[in-house]
């Protein structure tokens, strides 16, 4: 078997220093969160499990693929504006907005149904912990569709190309920061047990 | 000066500083009544001199910020200030109103000023920190809202920068979470719930945004950085604030009868607090780091430095300390959070004011910078007041960390005062702080006065 022993190419740090900075103050925000959620969890492993049992885990399962097709999305857009050709890889970048938006509404439904069954924040600690995580995940959907938008709208007017990739490639990142929460968050919450 | 109207703002951190001493006598007076509980009694209880000490603070910073936003506005939005004259009526208007309040204070028995000013048309008082009368409540309204007129139609006539824009949030925030002084229901839980609205969500959320954009002005001054650099740090520095600071209004909801989430929300949100104030001391150091210029005005730069570093220490790391809940079960209300509070608001905001006047009082008396004497004192001054507040802090922090453990946590608790008693060698220690301070500030008080050559004229 042949090793490859040449380094590889000099990378360069995609997006803005500062978005790093603010993309793992958020991973940390989550990160203590889903801490603090494994604790209690185990001391309280049949009451997180009945609770468990509740959600809708299909739902949870068409918005993890929608968050990933958003992601891939965005990926098609970024390489499509890093060859040049940014105007042709706006639609793109709309279909993972479109990803975005559907992914509120399956969630959105899910929470009428949750509270319609009487699921609150004082409901027990799988209760709050529910609500808050996706709840707060929510929250930063809504902020990745407004830079997506903001994104967007830059791509078709040609902001962004060759050179000229710093604002497109930290919206990105922040977007792939949402769905990689997400990615975390869904099988924590719903799945594992 | 590149604006004839940024002269105003001299006359209000001229007031700033004159109140700033009245603060610390009266701090001084209670760190001694601390040991010496009938000192100035009956003359002066403790409770009225702690409400001077603290109302005296906030008075202060309020005279400091708006003196700030005058000298900045006008040369941010390269402009003159829409009302010069408003401005200066303002500030007769704050400055009568507050010395009438604290006369009132100290030689009227509150209960007595309180159905004088109308407390009984409108309860608004009695509580910490908002003890003042309802005429003064409604005057700094108003002298807010005046305030508030002035800098925003100055701003609107000229260019938006994003360091002023982010500065009349933080000031417009100042003056809308005031009113929730006025909401004051008999519903005690519903009471302190709001009443941190304004107290949490000014020195926790907007006047945070009011320090970042005061830090970033003078660190574009004095490095010569780029504003797009320096901007981009403002926008990652004020979002993160927000969101820690506006959630973890949680970490006080924890025992005051608010539902029990909040000792989720507040633990995990306030123990991210101090990430902001990281983010600023990263930012200052970088900028001084990465300066293009050698400002003559060596003192501002190390009050912007200063201000990054205590402000991370008191509020962050100090706040850290405490703000997790089951910490704070043992904790609340002891001296440690004495010893946040004071590194908090001495990194943070006054730090942040005298770096301003640092920076902007010799351009306002026609030099770039003071004399090197004069700034070699006013340096002095600065590592006096930091390091006696590092002791105080720290003293305080002993105090505390004893009080828990012989109040609290022991086997065989002792009484709030018998562990007072106790702990009265730290109180002394604190007081000895308390004088370095003191002295510290005298020099810097000596430093306006000091002459001698400026290296460099008036720019």
């Amino acid at each position: 078997m042949q090793v490859d022993l040449s380094l590889p190419p000099p990378r360069h740090l995609a997006g803005d220093l500062a978005i790093w900075i603010f993309i793992l103050a958020e991973l940390l925000a989550f990160g203590v969160f889903f801490a603090a959620y494994a604790f209690t969890r185990a001391r309280h492993p049949a009451l997180f499990e009945a609770g468990q049992q509740l959600l809708d885990r299909n739902a949870g399962a068409i918005n993890t693929l929608l968050l990933l097709s958003a992601s891939a999305l965005v990926v098609r857009a970024v390489q499509g504006a890093a060859r040049g050709d940014g105007a042709r890889a706006a639609p793109w970048l709309l279909g993972a907005i479109v990803c975005g938006f559907a992914f509120l509404g399956v969630k959105g439904h899910e929470y009428a149904l949750a509270f319609a069954a009487g699921v609150n924040l004082s409901g027990g600690p799988f209760q709050m912990f529910y609500l808050s995580l996706t709840f707060f995940h929510f929250m930063h959907v809504i902020l990745g569709l407004v830079i997506l938008a903001v994104l967007w709208h830059g791509l078709r007017r040609g902001h962004y190309g060759p050179g000229a990739m710093n604002g497109l490639e930290s919206g990105a990142a922040y977007w792939h920061m949402v769905d990689l929460v997400w990615l975390i968050l869904f099988p924590l919450v719903y799945v594992i047990h | 000066m590149q604006y004839k109207s940024q002269a105003v703002a001299k006359p209000y951190f001229v007031a700033a500083i004159g109140l700033f001493v009245g603060q610390i006598v009266f701090g001084l007076i209670m760190g001694l009544q601390y040991v010496v509980g009938d000192f100035l009694f009956p003359a002066l209880p403790f409770n009225v001199a702690r409400m001077v000490h603290t109302n005296l603070l906030i008075v202060w910073l309020l005279f400091g910020f708006m003196g700030a936003a005058y000298y900045m506005v006008p040369e941010e939005s390269e402009t003159e200030l829409y009302s010069p004259k408003l401005a200066l009526g303002l500030f007769w208007i704050f400055l009568v109103a507050g010395a009438l309040t604290i006369l009132g204070y100290l030689f009227v028995p509150y209960a007595t000023l309180a159905e004088m000013t109308g407390n009984d048309i409108l309860a608004t008082m009695g509580r910490e920190f908002l003890e003042q009368p309802l005429l003064t409540k409604i005057g700094i309204v108003i002298v807010a809202l005046g305030f508030l007129f002035n800098i925003s139609m100055t701003m609107l006539k000229g260019r938006k920068t994003a360091i002023s824009m982010v500065l009349l949030l933080g000031l417009w925030g100042l003056a809308i979470f005031f009113l929730f002084s006025f909401y004051n229901p008999h519903n005690l839980v519903k009471d302190k719930y709001y009443w941190w609205w304004v107290v949490h969500l000014w020195v926790e959320g907007v006047w945070e945004l009011i320090l970042g954009a005061l830090l970033a002005f003078v660190l574009i001054k004095v490095t010569g950085v780029d504003r797009e650099v320096i901007e981009k740090w403002l926008y990652v520095i004020i979002t993160l604030t927000l969101v820690t600071g506006i959630i973890g209004t949680g970490h006080h909801y924890y025992w005051i009868g608010a539902p029990e989430y909040w000792q989720w929300w507040g633990s995990v949100f306030s123990a991210l607090e101090p990430i902001p104030f990281f983010a600023m001391t990263v930012f200052a150091f970088n900028m001084v780091n990465r300066r293009r210029r050698e400002h003559p005005n060596k003192a501002a730069v190390l009050w912007a430095l200063g201000t990054g570093v205590m402000a991370f220490l008191g509020a962050g790391v100090w706040g850290f300390l405490h703000t997790l809940a089951p910490v704070n079960y043992y904790t609340h209300g002891s001296q440690i959070t004495a010893a946040h509070g004071h590194m908090a608001f001495y990194g943070a905001y006054v730090m942040v004011v005298l770096t301003l006047i640092s920076y902007a009082m010799p351009i306002l008396r026609g030099r770039a910078a003071n004399s090197p004497r004069a700034q070699v004192l006013e340096m002095w001054s600065f590592w006096l007041m930091t390091i006696a507040m590092v002791f105080i802090t720290l003293f305080l922090t002993a105090a505390g960390i004893l009080q828990v453990w012989l109040q609290r946590i022991s086997t065989a608790p002792l009484s709030f005062m018998a562990t007072q008693d106790q702990i009265s060698l730290f109180y002394w220690l604190r007081e000895i702080s308390g004088v370095i301070f003191l002295i510290g500030l005298v020099i810097y008080l000596i430093s306006f006065f000091v002459k001698g050559e400026s290296r460099v004229g008036a720019q």
